[in-house]
């Protein structure tokens, strides 16, 4: 069969038109500082899985952001989260949700959920030549597996590494705080609410650790973004639904 | 040296088009209907693996009838160049109009430029966001592209679908009666029963990507 070009790939459609962004900085150059996206997690429940990650971009030891939305619906069953560089992070986001769904309209049928974490471990390796320089990007990735009945996980390193965790997952910088505390409070099968609760309480105890993560910011209305996926679909839970877990979260984490 | 063939130009594209025409005529019909809320689309289509509907973009359908690698090859294209659109400016800038003028372009040149032309009717519906009228397009196999109100048919019993349909369309009808004035529109066409659907609608309420396929029974349960 002749190469179906430019198959059914929207990337690989960008780079035949010439129109893919260029991924190494000139060799010798110094990365200029850009905002950059701090903790997401991703933890599994019965039937699913709920994504959290707060709202702060720094730049060095100042804040960037205050609002930034860092947790992203992929498609109608996955959703990805991002952390480090900000800026090319949401690009990969961009391109990534239009993949899925170019790839969908195209083919006539969605993409496994394997096959959609495969394709955005090849998206962070493709930007390894930037990680080398100081701009790294590494996503998780979370959805409900249809043949499976579950919700499953993957994190990925700067590589392009992909690693299916069985129960949770963080990246950024205090994702090592927020898994310190999840591994003391998590449950296989817990009901979704307690599952949105944990992954709240979670990032609120990295906030309180972590300079870099925020904390809900109650005075200004800043919540965490927190999308949950099962059977049914994706749901991006309101902030009306947040604001009493995060109040909650705040006076239960000293 | 030999001295090529002299052929008309007049002679040339009559033949062409002849030739579509035929090719087009043995295939089955499509409708698409303005139902206020939305658009149907009616393909009779006895096989439910390979369709002749599809989703373009947003608020945006594509439907095609004649010789299925062709259709199938412009309405890849079509969904290539909206999503590009899409992906370098923003989602609004993908409109009906752009991808209608874009078919409209290729299959023209094609018509022209090519031993064989293809043999297709494309159909473009859109639904429209502030609640004026839908848009629908109708793309003839030599690139003629006609902008079309409330209904639109295209396949070899386009025109006694559109007589039919002319008929009994009437203003705010609700999705069901919609199905039921397309099947009765190809009952007449046809002079017979309709073996099997291939059904989809835009819909505002559907969210974002507005395009859904549907069953008899999604319909008669009111969809």
């Amino acid at each position: 069969m002749d190469a179906p070009v430019p198959g059914s790939s929207f990337t690989d459609l960008l780079e035949m038109m010439g129109m893919s962004a260029g991924n190494a900085l000139p060799a010798g150059a110094t990365p200029p500082s850009v905002p950059e996206g701090t903790t997401v997690l991703a933890l599994r429940y019965r039937g699913g899985v709920v994504l959290a990650g707060d709202r702060r971009a720094t730049e060095g030891f100042l804040v960037a952001h205050r609002r930034i939305r860092k947790v992203f619906p992929a498609d109608q069953f996955s959703a990805v989260a991002i952390a480090g560089t900000a800026g090319l992070a949401m690009d990969m986001v961009r391109l990534f949700q239009v993949e899925l769904e170019h790839y969908e309209k195209i083919e006539g049928i969605r993409l496994s959920l394997e096959g959609k974490a495969s394709f955005l471990a090849r998206l962070v390796r493709g930007q390894l030549p930037m990680a080398m320089q100081g701009l790294v990007v590494v996503p998780l990735f979370a959805g409900y597996d249809d043949k499976e009945d579950r919700g499953r996980v993957y994190t990925f390193d700067v590589v392009g590494g992909r690693y299916e965790e069985t129960d949770f997952g963080s990246t950024g910088s205090g994702s090592r705080l927020a898994k310190a505390f999840l591994r003391t409070v998590y449950e296989e099968d817990m009901p979704v609410d307690d599952a949105t609760a944990i992954a709240v309480k979670a990032l609120v105890a990295a906030s309180t650790e972590d300079t870099a993560t925020g904390g809900p910011d109650l005075k200004r209305g800043i919540l965490p973004n927190v999308i949950r996926i099962d059977g049914g679909g994706l749901v991006e839970v309101s902030d009306d639904v947040i604001l009493p877990i995060a109040e909650d979260a705040v006076e239960s984490v000293r | 040296m030999t001295i090529p063939f002299y052929v008309a130009p007049e002679q040339m594209v009559r033949d062409k088009a002849e030739f579509a025409r035929k090719g087009i005529a043995r295939g089955r019909s499509i409708v698409a209907v303005d139902y206020g809320e939305g658009v149907l689309l009616m393909a009779e289509n006895p096989s439910t693996a390979l369709h002749k509907i599809s989703e373009l973009y947003d608020r945006i359908a594509f439907a095609g009838v004649g010789r299925y690698n062709e259709f199938e090859t412009l309405r890849k294209a079509g969904i290539r160049q909206a999503d590009l659109m899409g992906y370098l400016y923003s989602r609004e800038d993908v409109t009906a109009m752009g991808l209608a003028t874009a078919f409209s372009q290729t299959l023209g040149v094609i018509f022209i430029r090519d031993p064989k032309p293809y043999e297709v009717e494309i159909l473009i519906a859109e639904i429209s966001e502030d609640g004026s009228e839908h848009r629908l397009f109708r793309i003839s196999y030599d690139g003629t592209l006609f902008d079309e109100r409330r209904y639109v048919a295209i396949g070899g019993k386009a025109e006694q679908l559109v007589e039919a349909l002319e008929e009994q369309w009437s203003e705010g009808m609700t999705l069901a009666e919609a199905f039921n004035i397309g099947i009765e529109a190809f009952r007449r066409a046809e002079g017979r029963d309709p073996e099997g659907w291939e059904l989809a609608m835009l819909d505002s309420k559907n969210g974002r990507r507005a395009f859904r396929r549907l069953t008899e029974a999604d319909i008669s349960e009111g969809a």
